[in-house]
C-alpha cells in the first residue's frame, strides 16, 4: 500500500513539519513530567489513581480510538474508492452502542486495572488471567503494529525520506519516544497526550472540513459531484462489490468492527482511569459525540480529496491511500496547513502507540507477574517495576515490528486487531456479565479458540498470501477465501464459551450473584477507588 | 429469573449468601429487570437496523445509488441515519439510566451500606 518505489514529490517544507511535531512533543513532554510526580503506585502507573472526569476521559478516549487509521486510512479509502470508505466510519461508530449499553458501566463496577480482573472475579483466577493477558497481547501487538507502519509511511511524505534506513530510525524515534512518555507520566500522562492530541485531530479535521466547504461555497451536493466526476464513487461497490466472496469478506469485516471496539483492551482500560461507573458512561458519551462528529468530518476530507487532490495523485504519492489528507491539507492551506495537520497526525500515532503499550505492560504485570506468578503477593514497588520493564520490551518490539511492517496496509493490520478482540475478548466479557452459569473452561475456550480460529483463518486467507497485495506475494497457502475471519470466528467462539461451561461441572452461580450485584449498583467499586 | 439452587451448585459461603440475598431481593431484581429490558432489545435492534444497512450496501448497491436530490443519494442519506440513531440511542439512554437507573441503583447501595454490608 505504501509503494516506497512511487517518485518522490516533495511536498512542504520537513524542517517547518519537524519544527511543528517539536512543539507538540515539548509542550506535551511538559504535562507528562508534570504528571509524573503522583506517577507512583500500580493504581497511578495503570489507571491514574481512577481521578479524571468523564469528560475527560471520553475526550481521552476519543483521541486512544482515533488512531491513524481513522484519519489517514478512512480519508484515504473515500478518496481513493468513494463510499466504500465511509462504510469503516460507520462500523467504528455504531460499534460504541455495544460499549456503552453492555459494556462500560458493568466493567467499571467490576474490575480495577484489567479486562482480566473482570474474568477473575468468579473463575479461577491462574488460566483466566493468563488467557486474557495472552489475548490482550495479541490485539495490543497487532494495532501497534499498524500505528508503527503507519508512522513509517508518514514519514516518507513528510520528511521526503525515502529510503528505509531513514524509514526505520524515523519509527525508533517515534517508538523511543512514546516509551518516554509512557515511564514518566504512567496513564495520568498518557491521559494528557491524548486529551491534547484528540482536541487538535478533531479542531484540525474540522478546519479542514470547514475550509473545503468554503470552497464549495458550503454545497455538500456539488463537491460529492466533483469528488464523483474524480473517480471517488458516491455509491457503495467499488471495493467490496465486485464478486459475492468480498461481500461476504465485507460483512464479515462489519462484524468484526462492530463488536471488536467493546473487547478492545486499551479502551476497555480507560474505563477504569474514572472514580465511578457514572463517569465512565459520561465518557462514554462524550467519545460517541466527538467521534461521531470526527466521523462526519473524514467524509468531507475524503470525497474534498478526491475532489481538489484527485485520487491519481494520491495513488502515486509515498504513502499513497494514507497521504490523502496529508496532501489535501497542502492544497487548501500550503506548507504550514500540511505541517500542522502531519504533526497532528504525528500526534495521533504517538498517543495511540502509547495507550496501547500501558494496556499491554499493565496486562503483563498485573495478569501475569502479580496475580498468576506471585498469587497477588509480589514485593512492594515490584508491579510497578515490571510494568516499567514490560513497557520498554513492548516498545521494542513495537519498534521491531513496525520496521518489518512498513509499507503493509493499515487498514487491514487495524481490522485484523478488532477481528482478535470481537473473537476473543467480547464473547466472554458479553457472558460473564449477562450469564450467571458461564464458568472457567468456557472462559478458556472462548479466549483460545476465539484467538487461534482468527489468526489461524488470517495466516491462510488471501491477505498473507497468495495474490501481489498480499503479505507474502511471492507464496500461496491460502485456502481460505476471506480476508476478514469475522463471521466464522466470532459465532464460533460465543459457541466455544457455551459448550465449554455446559460440559464442565464448576459452578460459580454464588460469585455470579456477588458480581451482578456489584455489577448493576456499585457496591464496592467506588469504594475502592477512593483508596487511592 | 431467582437464583434458586440448582444441581452441582455448592452451598454459598456467608459472604456470598449476603450478595445471593441482595440479589433476591425485589429492589434489585427490579432495577435488574429494568436494565436488561431496554439495553438488550435496544442492542440486537441497533444491530439489526446497521445489517440492514451493510447489507444494502453489499447486496443493493443500485438502490444505495439512487440519487434523492442533486448529488445525495439513498446510501449517503442511509450512513447519516446510522449516525443520528447512535447518537439518538445514547441520548435516550443517559435519559433513561438518569431517571431509572441511577436512582435504583444508589438506594440499594445505599441500603447494603446501611446493613454493613460493605
Amino acid at each position: 500500500m505504501i509503494g516506497l518505489a512511487a517518485a518522490p514529490e516533495q511536498v512542504g517544507n520537513t524542517w517547518l513539519n519537524l519544527a511543528i511535531f517539536g512543539a507538540f512533543v515539548a509542550v506535551t513532554l511538559v504535562f507528562v513530567i508534570r504528571a509524573s510526580k503522583t506517577n507512583k503506585s500500580a493504581g497511578d502507573m495503570y489507571t491514574a489513581g481512577a481521578a479524571f472526569t468523564g469528560r475527560q476521559n471520553g475526550i481521552a478516549i476519543s483521541g486512544d480510538y482515533l488512531s491513524a487509521a481513522s484519519f489517514l486510512g478512512i480519508a484515504g479509502a473515500i478518496a481513493l474508492t468513494g463510499y466504500d470508505g465511509f462504510l469503516y466510519s460507520i462500523g467504528f461508530l455504531v460499534a460504541w452502542l455495544v460499549a456503552l449499553l453492555l459494556v462500560a458501566e458493568l466493567l467499571r463496577n467490576t474490575g480495577r486495572y484489567t479486562m482480566a480482573d473482570v474474568l477473575a472475579f468468579r473463575m479461577r483466577e491462574g488460566p483466566v488471567r493468563t488467557a486474557a493477558a495472552t489475548s490482550t497481547l495479541a490485539v495490543s501487538f497487532f494495532y501497534l503494529l499498524a500505528q508503527m507502519a503507519g508512522a513509517g509511511g508518514l514519514v516518507a511524505l513528510l520528511m521526503n525520506i525515502n529510503d528505509r534506513t531513514g524509514q526505520s530510525l524515523v519509527i525508533a524515534a517515534v517508538g523511543a519516544l512514546m516509551i518516554t512518555y509512557v515511564l514518566i507520566g504512567g496513564m495520568k500522562g498518557t491521559t494528557y497526550v491524548q486529551i491534547i492530541k484528540a482536541v487538535l485531530l478533531i479542531s484540525g479535521a474540522a478546519l479542514m472540513t470547514v475550509w473545503v466547504l468554503l470552497n464549495y461555497g458550503m454545497n455538500f451536493s456539488d463537491l460529492l459531484g466533483d469528488g464523483a466526476a474524480a473517480g471517488a464513487l458516491l455509491e457503495p461497490g467499488a471495493k467490496y462489490g465486485l464478486t459475492n466472496t468480498t461481500k461476504i469478506d465485507f460483512i464479515s469485516l462489519a462484524l468484526a468492527l462492530v463488536l471488536g471496539t467493546a473487547g478492545l483492551p486499551h479502551i476497555l482500560m480507560r474505563f477504569y482511569t474514572v472514580p465511578t461507573a457514572k463517569e465512565a458512561r459520561r465518557s462514554v458519551v462524550w467519545a460517541i459525540w466527538l467521534i461521531g462528529l470526527f466521523y462526519l468530518f473524514t467524509l468531507t476530507l475524503g470525497y474534498g480529496a478526491a475532489a481538489m487532490v484527485g485520487p491519481d495523485k494520491i495513488a502515486a504519492a509515498p504513502g499513497a491511500a494514507n497521504s490523502a489528507a496529508p496532501l489535501l491539507a497542502y492544497e487548501l492551506g500550503g506548507t504550514l496547513l500540511l505541517g500542522v495537520i502531519s504533526a497532528v497526525a504525528f500526534a495521533t500515532i504517538l498517543a495511540v502507540v502509547a495507550g496501547l503499550t500501558i494496556t499491554a505492560s499493565a496486562s503483563f504485570a498485573h495478569d501475569i507477574y502479580a496475580s498468576v506468578i506471585h498469587k497477588g503477593n509480589a514485593p512492594p514497588g515490584a508491579e510497578v517495576r515490571v510494568a516499567r520493564i514490560a513497557a520498554i520490551v513492548v516498545g521494542i518490539v513495537a519498534i521491531l515490528g513496525g520496521i518489518a511492517a512498513n509499507g503493509q496496509n493499515i487498514a487491514f493490520l487495524v481490522a485484523l486487531a478488532f477481528a482478535v478482540a470481537a473473537s476473543a475478548n467480547l464473547p466472554t466479557i458479553l457472558y460473564s456479565l449477562f450469564w450467571k452459569r458461564f464458568n472457567t473452561r468456557g472462559c478458556l475456550w472462548s479466549i483460545y479458540g476465539g484467538l487461534i480460529i482468527t489468526i489461524g483463518l488470517i495466516t491462510f486467507s488471501p491477505a498473507v498470501s497468495g495474490n501481489e497485495t498480499a503479505m507474502f506475494p511471492n507464496g500461496d497457502w491460502a485456502w481460505f477465501p476471506l480476508s476478514n475471519p469475522g463471521i466464522i470466528s466470532i459465532p464460533a467462539s460465543f459457541l466455544l464459551g457455551y459448550l465449554g461451561t455446559v460440559t464442565s461441572k464448576e459452578h460459580l452461580e454464588n460469585k455470579a450473584a456477588e458480581m451482578e450485584v456489584r455489577s448493576l449498583t456499585g457496591a464496592g467499586a467506588e469504594g475502592t477507588a477512593l483508596e487511592h | 429469573m431467582a437464583n434458586t439452587l440448582e444441581d452441582g451448585v455448592p452451598p454459598p459461603t456467608p459472604s456470598e449468601a449476603r450478595y445471593i440475598k441482595v440479589q433476591k431481593s425485589p429492589e434489585f431484581q427490579d432495577l435488574r429487570s429494568r436494565y436488561r429490558r431496554w439495553v438488550i432489545p435496544v442492542t440486537v435492534v441497533s444491530l439489526l437496523w446497521y445489517f440492514l444497512y451493510v447489507g444494502l450496501a453489499a447486496y443493493a448497491t443500485d438502490f444505495m445509488g439512487t440519487k434523492l436530490f442533486g448529488n445525495i443519494n439513498v446510501g449517503l442519506v442511509m450512513g447519516l441515519l446510522q449516525f443520528v440513531t447512535t447518537f439518538g440511542v445514547t441520548y435516550a439512554y443517559i435519559r433513561y439510566a438518569a431517571r431509572v437507573l441511577d436512582p435504583r441503583s444508589a438506594r440499594i447501595r445505599e441500603e447494603m451500606e446501611a446493613e454493613g454490608l460493605l
